[in-house]
């Protein structure tokens, strides 16, 4: 049985990186992640963990301080937020295409401009196509939880990953929380045992490679890609089989019957719970796929949940600024036709910007909306902004 | 132990031929030197910031480095380096580590002077245990000779050509030296390629075994970007030095060492003439170029001499 | 994962024999590089008139003048010099002469 807690999403984080006690953190203060550093460092200046923290000048250095000490052999974290994450952007490139499997805690934040520090998952998206795993957290429970599944995770594919959690509601709500002890978690965790090392024997890193290699390079960091949704899986069940929450790459909610349903990330799929158990008791028959995974993505887990229903919603907290859709709507668009699957009509909805109140009532008006559509038939406007004063 | 040529040149080379710098280049000279001063066991680890030398030194699946070499990016070998510094104490810490490693980054001076600027200045203002070590030739070579704020005025790059209104680049060098040593740091110094080379390597000695982190700025001329036949290389420095274009100090904890003061300090034009990208300067009615370069010089030097208290 | 020698990564192998991240698990590499061939003119030395001071050494930015054990200096090595004739320069007793490369 574990240790009941009341924690901050962020302290949760913080608690798992000290439980796991890596090598190596860089950090750097940005809102809403910075109490991760701040209560990681006094673990540190309390030498309640071994870990080395470089309090660096910037995100970049951050994330490159990771690279440096992860290329050496070491476990190398940090945490952003926002600006941050898209600061250290280049950096996030490299760290995968040098197949470092560093982790980054990110509490999701808006991004500039106009400034803004709360949550949405604009930062996130931004970097989506940067080549590292990324899971999302609902709940304190799960950013917790997630976290301590992530290196396993990382090291078996070798590429870096982010574990998501929503900015202020979840990253400074507390709420009641399952801690795992920590010898349990160290067994689970394991030693880092890479292959090379900077550290270990010459080698060299950061390679410049010519159109003769590089796109064999990409080829092989696609297959990691692909590779980790078995191994998302997997550490998923054992971990489930360690505490009794077992994690896949989607979690399906009420959809069995679903006739009407969404696609969600994060905090806002606790709303989208509550909306539809109301709706339920009414007899609508709706539903929500949460997406936990978002890279790699779960293409084949979501056309499977999605293809009975008549209609759906892919709610995106951020924008493609694209002219037609969120990118998750796009991904699961494209899952679809993928699968020659065309029955199921879909919108795109963007919701929740930087920090707009997601309410019962908002996810309520979406399930209105697909109800029109699966009864009329009519799709009308596929992209649309929720929530917001015309 | 003094210093003694023959012995320096028969301890262990760590930089491998086969690399793809050209033919004259400063850069591998520099660092070949600079890795020759690890003593005998001691082993490196080597960050390289995106440069001329660091494509040719690491082109896959080729590298010239001997020791553990770490490329990221353009503007942060520092920070890189100050990771694997850390990574180092970490096991260290741990007891998982036995050997002694030294930490040293290169970085040529766009990726030093202007884009890598504010990881270096993190790190050494961190005092990781590190040499950061800039190859200064003035310019953006890998990219084709532009400007950066190292470059002299009135050089000719292609982003500063010298046109009929503006005279190639406006600006003073920035003086980069200095600022490092504002920082605090235990050793800084300035050095480039003279005689039988004790000035390069009892700095490089030195930088690398200062505990703390130390600063070596290399004067490593490019013969494509500064326009002198390559092999005028050593006659180009020593005129850098006898005009006092680039003077050879060091700053141990904070106090000032001048280390050659020429007999006979010569007019900077015994230096730009050298060299093609100054060959404006000595066209009729550009004299007062000459005049504003000496001037500037000067200035330098009384202050470097007064920082030396002589 | 492939952690293959440098020798055995040419433009031959498929995407599952890339060493991953492109890093190579060994150090020097380059030497089977050869660079040599860039050459125009080629330093050759007069041993008559070299006198061992080895101020020629230290100044190759190719590895190029090896210095013995016995610490005297060898004959160039032909295989890295690119022929930029610092060397030449450097050498104050005339001992280096650059000469067109015929190959």
């Amino acid at each position: 049985m574990g240790i009941r807690e009341r924690l901050s999403g962020n302290e949760a984080v913080a608690y798992a990186m000290k439980q796991i006690n890596p090598d190596v953190m860089g950090a750097y203060p940005i809102t809403p992640s910075t109490e991760i550093p701040q209560y990681f460092s006094s673990y540190v200046d309390n030498g309640e963990v071994d870990t080395e923290f470089i309090p660096v000048e910037s995100e970049h250095s951050a994330m490159s301080t990771c690279i440096g000490a992860e290329a050496a052999g070491c476990r190398a974290i940090s945490a952003t937020s926002s600006c941050g994450l898209i600061y250290m952007a280049e950096m996030l490139y490299v760290a995968a295409s040098d197949r470092l499997p560093i982790t980054l805690a990110v509490s999701c934040r808006a991004l500039s401009g106009p400034i803004n520090i709360n949550n949405d998952h604009s930062d996130a998206m931004s970097v989506r196509d940067a080549g590292w795993l990324m899971l999302f957290a609902e709940t304190n429970q799960e950013a917790y939880d997630n976290y301590l599944q992530a290196m396993r995770i990382g090291e078996a594919v070798g590429l870096p990953i982010m574990i998501c959690q929503d900015g202020f509601i979840t990253s400074h709500a507390i709420e009641n929380i399952e801690l795992v002890e920590t010898e349990k978690v160290r067994e689970f965790v394991g030693e880092y045992k890479p292959e090379g090392g900077l550290l270990k024997a010459p080698m060299a890193v950061g390679a410049y490679a010519t159109p003769a290699f590089y796109m064999e390079a990409k080829r092989q960091q696609a297959q990691a890609m692909m590779d980790a949704k078995e191994v998302i899986k997997k550490v998923g069940a054992e971990f489930g089989a360690m505490t009794g929450r077992t994690y896949g790459l989607i979690e399906k909610y009420e959809m069995d019957d679903a006739e009407e349903a969404i696609v969600i990330i994060g905090s806002s799929a606790g709303t989208a719970k509550e909306a539809i158990k109301e709706l339920r008791a009414q007899g609508r028959k709706v539903g929500m796929i949460k997406v936990r995974s978002f890279r790699p993505f779960p293409s084949e887990e979501i056309v499977e949940a999605l293809k009975g229903v008549k209609a759906f919603a892919v709610m995106d907290k951020d924008d493609s600024f694209n002219g037609h859709c969120g990118p998750m709507y796009a991904e699961v668009a494209a899952s679809l036709y993928a699968a020659g699957v065309s029955g199921p009509k879909g919108i795109s909805y963007i919701y929740g910007l930087g920090g707009r109140d997601v309410r019962v009532e908002s996810i309520q008006h979406v399930f209105a909306d697909l109800k029109e559509i699966a009864e009329t038939g009519n799709i009308g406007e596929t992209y649309r902004y929720l929530d917001v004063r015309e | 132990m003094s210093y003694n040529l023959k012995e320096n040149l028969m301890r262990e080379e760590r930089l491998a031929g086969g690399h793809r710098m050209c033919a004259g280049c400063g850069s591998p000279i520099a660092i070949r030197t600079v890795l020759r001063q690890l003593e005998p066991g001691d082993k490196a680890v080597v960050t390289g910031a995106t440069s001329c030398m660091e494509v040719s030194t690491f082109m896959y699946p080729y590298t010239a480095w001997k020791e553990s070499f770490i490329h990221n990016a353009f503007e942060n070998a520092a920070a890189t380096c100050s990771g694997v510094e850390t990574a180092y104490r970490a096991l260290k810490k741990q007891g998982k580590l036995d050997d002694t490693y030294k930490f040293i980054a290169f970085g040529g001076d766009g990726g030093t002077y202007d884009i890598g600027f504010q990881s270096l200045s993190g790190a050494m203002e961190r005092g990781h245990d590190m040499v950061y070590v800039c190859y200064d030739n003035e310019a953006y070579m890998n990219t084709g000779i532009q400007r950066s704020s190292s470059t002299p005025r009135f050089a000719d790059t292609t982003t500063t050509p010298q046109g009929s209104v503006i005279p190639g680049k406006i600006q003073n060098k920035k003086d980069l030296t200095k600022i490092m040593v504002a920082h605090g740091i235990p050793y800084v110094a300035q050095t480039t390629f003279i005689g039988n080379f004790k000035d390069i390597c009892e700095k490089a000695h030195k930088a690398i075994y200062t505990p703390g982190a130390a600063f070596l700025n290399v004067m490593a001329p490019c013969p494509r970007g500064w326009r002198y036949p390559s092999e005028d290389m050593m006659k180009v420095c020593k005129a850098a030095v006898e005009t006092c274009v680039w003077p050879l100090f060091e700053v141990v904890e904070g106090k000032y060492y001048l280390s050659y003061e020429p007999k006979n300090k010569l007019p900077v034009e015994e230096y730009l003439k050298m060299q093609g990208r100054f060959a404006h300067m000595f066209k009729p009615g550009n004299e007062w170029m000459i005049e504003a370069f000496q001037q500037e010089v000067d200035r330098r030097w009384e202050n470097l001499l007064a920082l030396c208290n002589l | 994962m492939s952690y293959k020698k440098a020798s055995e990564i040419n433009e031959k192998i498929g995407w599952r024999d890339i060493t991953p991240g492109c890093n190579i698990y060994e150090g020097g590499t380059s030497v089977t590089v050869e660079t040599g061939d860039w050459r125009t003119m080629k330093p050759v030395i007069n041993w008559d008139k070299c006198k061992q001071c080895l101020l020629c050494a230290p100044v190759c930015p190719d590895m190029s003048i090896p210095v013995t054990a016995e610490g005297k200096r060898g004959e160039f090595d032909y295989f890295f010099c690119k022929g930029c004739g610092i060397c030449s320069k450097a050498c104050p007793f005339g001992a280096i002469e650059m000469v067109k490369d015929e190959k």
